[in-house]
């Protein structure tokens, strides 16, 4: 191998102490139980792979580190003197590196030249360990620094580095032999081998198929029909493109297709109709400027300004890669900010992880053999908060709000929900800048980042579960910097010039989807693909077409305006290439090198899917005992909530997260003196006024198996609780929903599926807070082996996340958790009711989740009431009577007292009010509409005026003793907890993250 | 605008991010800014004299790989290092704020290096900084400041006999104290392991300014973190509710230097 290599490694390292080395000292003392062994230098490599001259060598060597800090070592060994072992981490071939990138644009910019084709930089870190270790230990160590998936690990030891002199010169290049050809593919053949097509993939010579197509059969008969009319085959590119546009991931079939007696969908019913039917309603208070129709949905900011909102799930390629899956989840719902009208700026992002508990490490295979591990939750956790993280604080986006929920059902396939709000003015001159058309004659040209084989069939790929035959080439990973650079030439400068008439996202699909969608603008295209500019050749035409490298926007730009648009991108180090036209054939034409390889009616390519009727039934609702008597106290088994991953503190994940950036924070991420993690944020994104934006978010997986009515109900309650909670005006609330089933073939899921969606119409009619955009992931499910090679199948529940979305007038509207001051009346706004089913409460003390306990009922929303109480709320906050408010959600009243107690640090005298419910069920049932909320006693009587037509429960007072105090209404103490205790049990769950 | 009005150019592009915040902070004192692309600057160096003031503002430019700021670094050293040293030589203003600073550490503009963070992960908090130096116009009258940071790689390092040349100069310019933020908190003062608290530095007499906390982020009231609580208890005393954040101080000083 060494014989193909051109350049040399430069090795760089810190010499003064290295954090990175200690952290990784911990892990590893962590794996071995000892102290006694140690990470003792990291060592940043780069390969450059290029013929330098021994002067531009001395200049390259040069660039990379700091005198004061670093030593350098050009060609030789970085090993310190001794050491044990050393372990090499690299990328395997065609794995997007970042780093890389920055090294050769580096090098280039200072040698003043470009690096000849085909030369190139790989990184690797090599890490080297001394101390008591053997290989064992090591090769635990190595898996836990890399994903077998994206990168390789080589280990050595002492006596191997010094005979072979160090790690081998193993440039990953892509070398691909694969068959480039376009062919076409007969559908003539038995049911069972059209199955396999659509299952598998189409067939190659060598024996191997492509990958999903996630068809059905009837999908591909109606395809044999359609092409048998016209007369011939369809080709392998057809075959793809009509995959990726009729998948699931893309067509959201099981939404639009009948379903029982709803002939029209149940999206066109519960989902836009109920937007429908909010907006009528309001009329000319209606706030929503576009729904449904573009990347995201957008509602009136001011007479100046939109703001856009749009939530992704990027589940499946997380399962794979962690890291790469959530930073390409984040950096491509930015996109469709950008891809929102002619551009809106992304403002805000927000996330929602859905994991198995971290401390669970039983082991889960792919394959039978037991050969090929799933990644345990909490290595899970740990790359998918890095992901996010990264994605915002690289493009400089605030990371406003987000959630983690934990659940065993996560363990197979976590979720991972990645949003973006964005900004736009409503009008640049004479145009409104929510709207685009592409006009035919107008060049398609796409921009940004090149094209490989990451993420090919990842649309199909979505639509199916996760199993063995799950492809790495679905695996992404986002580049930020790219998009940051692309990102700002075209919000910040290309938009303003007039340069393109329409712009959508290459995300599901890549450019299969966005010029076939934006051909729909003006009736057809035609693409010369070979045009497409590739990271490496020997990419067959269907994979250019169909490949989700990220990064990459489409844009239809006015001839005349092309060289003005290549000039200014150019500036910016954004590749821009024209790719075709826009055109009104009424077909998507694909040529390459002067063959048509590709033209369909665009009617069938959007329109053609067969239609599937789909049928359901209720399904069995387990069941368990009711649990007999409670064991432990009161204070106990708050601690115990308290400390449930659920509920637990997860500022290891915010104070990670810049919220700050853009400066347009206002309630924090957490909050108050003791750092409580909020459900809402209230953002400012106009420094220049004192309007703003509320976020929140509501979901109640817990509740689905036990009747996804109101899991679905709970959910749109949460998330308008919390967001007037912080202040938001319950008039003018906008909601998104994200739909994550499992198995959603299976007649009891689409039974559930279908409850759900009428509670979203019958709540978010009921509240007048419409949907504007939505997005839904439906096979959830994992198929696998456990640790005996047994087979097994783990779903997800159920899981409905709503995000809402406000503006208020005034951000001095703003209300967080935390107590301010001694003294201050504390009240129940809303009613408890005995509503334990799905309880955090009653997992604690049964240990069962998710079965419903005999006696239990499950939390009704009852939206006249809860209505009432958050309008009556939101008045006493414009009053200015409101100290602090939050709503009342998992863990019952007990834990939001402790919350609030934690978030001001100051303590509380309670006492339960007189009613029928035990103790136990007041203060930890989970009846919804619920807001907790503390009064200065100098606006109690108005407060309480406020109030007066709605349930108003005083609790008692705020107290300097930094203790919570509870007493029933005969003055028995029910639970004294100290603050500090409290806070401890709420932090420690995560203190090691 | 008034014809003293100061002219600040603050650079943007290949990840930068805070440009548009910072701009808004210097307007907001007074100052005229003007947000440039890097790849403006080297087409048009000569653009540079017409300002008094530079600001390198916070962000990730290149994504922090190969070191943060290094990259960035090296394109001003490749393209404009001339222009960098006539603008300092000249009575001008510079100030870089987070991934600024780390960037005209790395030029050599400004004495250290900023390594990864004690605990080797991003921080996003607010704490209190201290002023040490005496001369530099950016602090001027300046005490204590609340402010936030968010980096990963904000650990100060200077040898001990530069440390001690910092302080002999008067080039200190920020230090991490435990402070009224960190009580309210309940947070320790040094977020990074930075040695000798260090939190900002100065050159050129005081002209050239770098710090890691962003002072254009706690600029208005409605910022602060606590501004809630805040808010709360100006409002029982009956007290009427400011406008400005203590990060404003920094932003008027600059505009007082040219008045």
């Amino acid at each position: 191998m060494m014989k193909n290599v051109t350049g040399q490694r430069l090795n760089i390292w810190s010499t003064i102490p290295d954090s990175r080395s200690h952290a990784l000292t911990s892990t590893l003392a962590r794996m071995s139980g000892s102290q006694s062994c140690e990470v003792i230098r990291v060592v940043d490599s780069y390969l450059i792979d290029a013929k330098l001259s021994k002067n531009e060598w001395g200049i390259v060597r040069a660039l990379f580190s700091h005198p004061l800090v670093h030593a350098n070592v050009l060609g030789g060994s970085p090993a310190p003197e001794h050491f044990l072992y050393a372990i090499e981490i690299g990328f395997l071939p065609g794995v997007t590196d970042n780093l890389a990138s920055t090294v050769v644009e580096t090098i280039e910019d200072s040698l003043g030249r470009s690096l000849k084709k085909g030369e190139a930089v790989y990184t690797a870190k090599i890490v080297y360990l001394d101390g008591e270790l053997d290989r064992e230990l090591v090769s635990q160590f190595a898996y836990e620094l890399h994903n077998p998936l994206i990168e390789r690990a080589a280990i050595l030891s002492q006596r191997e580095y010094t005979t072979q002199g160090g790690f081998l010169l193993r440039p990953p290049r892509v070398t691909l032999a694969e068959e480039t050809a376009v062919k076409d593919v007969s559908l003539w053949c038995s049911d069972d081998e059209l199955t396999l097509i659509g299952k598998l993939g189409i067939l190659n010579e060598d024996g191997t198929r492509r990958g999903p197509l996630a068809l059905s059969l009837e999908a591909l008969k109606t395809i044999r029909t359609h092409f048998h009319a016209l007369g011939r085959l369809p080709t392998d590119i057809e075959l793809e493109s009509l995959a990726q546009t009729w998948s699931e991931h893309c067509k959201h079939s099981i939404f639009a297709d009948p379903i029982d007696e709803i002939t029209e969908g149940i999206y066109k019913r519960y989902i836009k109709g109920a937007t429908r039917d909010v907006r009528a309603k309001k009329g000319r208070a209606d706030f929503c400027v576009s729904v449904f129709t573009d990347n995201a949905g957008a509602i009136a900011y001011d007479d100046e300004y939109l703001v856009t909102h749009k939530v992704e799930t990027h589940n499946s390629p997380s399962a794979l890669d962690p890291f790469g899956g959530a930073i390409t989840g984040i950096v491509g719902v930015n996109r469709d900010a950008l891809g929102f009208g002619l551009g809106a700026k992304p403002i805000a992002n927000t996330y929602g992880f859905c994991v198995g508990d971290p401390d669970d490490t039983r082991p889960l295979y792919r394959d039978q053999a037991c050969t090929n591990p799933l990644l345990p939750p909490a290595r899970i956790l740990d790359g998918v908060v890095r992901g996010v993280g990264s994605g915002g604080n690289e493009s400089g986006i605030p990371t406003a709000l987000g959630m983690l929920c934990v659940d065993d059902r996560f363990r197979g396939k976590p979720l991972v929900f990645a949003g973006t709000v964005g900004l736009l003015p409503r009008k640049k001159g004479k145009r409104a800048l929510h709207q685009k058309q592409a006009r035919a004659g107008d060049y398609i040209v796409v921009v940004g980042g090149r094209v490989g084989l990451d993420g090919i069939h990842g649309a199909t790929f979505s639509s199916e579960a996760l199993d063995s035959g799950s492809p790495a080439t679905a695996v992404q990973i986002g580049d930020p910097i790219t998009q940051k650079k692309m990102s700002d030439a075209i919000v910040k400068e290309a938009r303003d010039m007039e340069l393109y008439t329409s712009i959508t996202d290459n995300g599901a699909g890549g450019i299969s989807c966005s010029v076939a969608e934006m051909a729909r603008e003006c009736g057809g295209c035609r693409v010369e693909l070979e045009k497409v500019p590739l990271k490496y050749s020997g990419l067959a035409p269907w994979q250019i077409w169909i490949s989700e490298s990220q990064e990459r926007m489409t844009l239809a730009v006015p001839p005349k305006k092309w060289d003005k648009l290549r000039e200014l991108l150019a500036k910016r180090g954004v590749e821009a290439t024209r790719i075709g036209e826009f055109t009104d054939s009424g077909n998507c034409v694909v040529a390459h090198e002067g063959n048509t390889i590709m033209d369909l009616e665009l009617s069938f390519l959007h329109d053609g899917r067969p239609i599937v009727f789909q049928q359901t039934k209720a399904p069995h609702i387990e069941t368990a005992p009711a649990p007999k008597t409670r064991a432990g106290t009161i204070d106990a088994l708050v601690l115990k909530l308290l400390a449930r991953p659920s509920i637990a503190s997860t500022a290891f994940i915010a104070t990670q997260y810049d919220h700050e950036v853009q400066g347009s924070s206002v309630t924090k991420s957490l909050q108050g003196r003791g750092q409580v993690c909020t459900e809402s944020a209230v953002l400012r994104p106009l420094l220049d006024r004192e309007s703003g934006i509320v976020l929140s978010h509501g979901y109640a997986p817990w509740l689905s198996e036990l009747d996804a009515y109101a899991m679905a109900a709970s959910a749109i309650d949460n998330a308008v609780a919390a967001a007037v909670a912080s202040g938001a005006d319950p008039e003018q609330l906008a909601l998104l929903d994200n739909f994550c089933w499992c198995s959603s073939h299976d007649p009891e899921r689409l039974y559930q599926l279908k409850e759900a969606a009428r509670a979203c119409y019958d709540v978010a009619v009921a509240y007048g807070t419409p949907f504007i955009s939505g997005k839904d992931s439906m096979f959830n499910d994992f198929k696998g082996f456990d640790a005996q090679g047994t087979p097994c199948m783990i779903s997800i529940p159920p899981t409905l996340l709503i995000s809402a979305i406000g503006v208020i007038d005034s951000v001095h509207r703003a209300i967080t958790t935390d107590l301010k001051q001694a003294d201050d009346c504390i009240y129940l706004l809303g009613d408890t009711l005995d509503e334990c089913a799905g309880s955090e409460y009653l997992a604690l003390v049964t240990g069962k989740s998710h079965v419903l306990h005999e006696g239990a009922q499950v939390p009704r929303v009852d939206v006249q009431k809860n209505s009432a109480v958050y309008r009556a709320y939101a008045q006493a906050v414009g009053k200015g009577y409101i100290a602090s408010g939050m709503r009342v959600g998992r863990g019952g009243l007990a834990i939001a007292l402790a919350k609030a107690s934690i978030a001001g640090m100051l303590g509380m005298d309670i006492t339960l009010p007189a009613t029928t419910l035990s103790s136990d069920t007041y203060l930890f049932s989970e009846s919804q509409g619920r807001l907790l909320v503390s009064v200065d006693p100098k606006h109690k009587t108005a407060f309480e005026k406020v109030c007066s037509k709605v349930s108003c429960t005083e609790l008692g007072t705020v107290s300097e003793m930094p203790r919570m105090h509870i007493t029933d209404r005969r003055g028995a103490e029910v639970c004294v907890l100290s603050l500090e205790r409290a806070r401890r049990a709420y932090r420690a769950t995560f203190k090691n993250c | 605008m008034k014809k003293s009005t100061p002219k600040a150019l603050i650079l943007s592009g290949y990840g930068l991010n805070c440009e548009e915040e910072t701009a808004f902070a210097f307007e907001y004192a007074g100052v005229h800014a003007d947000i440039v692309h890097l790849k403006d600057l080297i087409d048009t160096p000569k653009r540079l004299s017409r300002y008094q003031i530079l600001a390198i503002p916070g962000g990730f430019s290149f994504g922090d790989h190969t070191g943060s700021g290094r990259a960035f670094a090296n394109k001003l050293t490749n393209h404009l290092s001339e222009e960098l040293a006539a603008f300092v030589a000249r009575d001008t203003l510079t100030i870089g704020i987070c991934n600024g600073f780390q960037i005209l550490t790395e030029c050599g503009l400004l004495p250290g290096a900023l390594t990864y963070n004690a605990q080797p992960r991003y921080l996003t908090r607010w704490l209190d900084v201290a002023v040490r130096a005496e001369t530099c116009p950016w602090l001027s009258g300046i005490e204590r400041l609340a402010l936030p940071i968010a980096h990963g790689e904000g650990r100060y390092y200077l040898d001990e006999s530069g440390r001690a040349e910092l302080s002999r100069t008067n080039a200190l310019g920020l230090q991490y104290v435990a402070g009224a933020m960190c009580e309210h908190f309940d947070l320790p003062h040094n977020p990074n392991g930075s040695l000798d608290d260090i939190a900002g530095v100065t050159a050129q007499s005081g002209r050239v300014f770098g710090l890691m906390p962003h002072p254009e982020r706690a600029l208005l009231f409605t910022q602060l973190p606590h501004y809630t609580y805040e808010r709360d208890r100006l409002r029982r005393g009956g007290q009427p509710l400011p406008e400005r954040g203590p990060g404003y101080a920094i932003f008027a000083n600059a505009r007082r230097y040219y008045a």
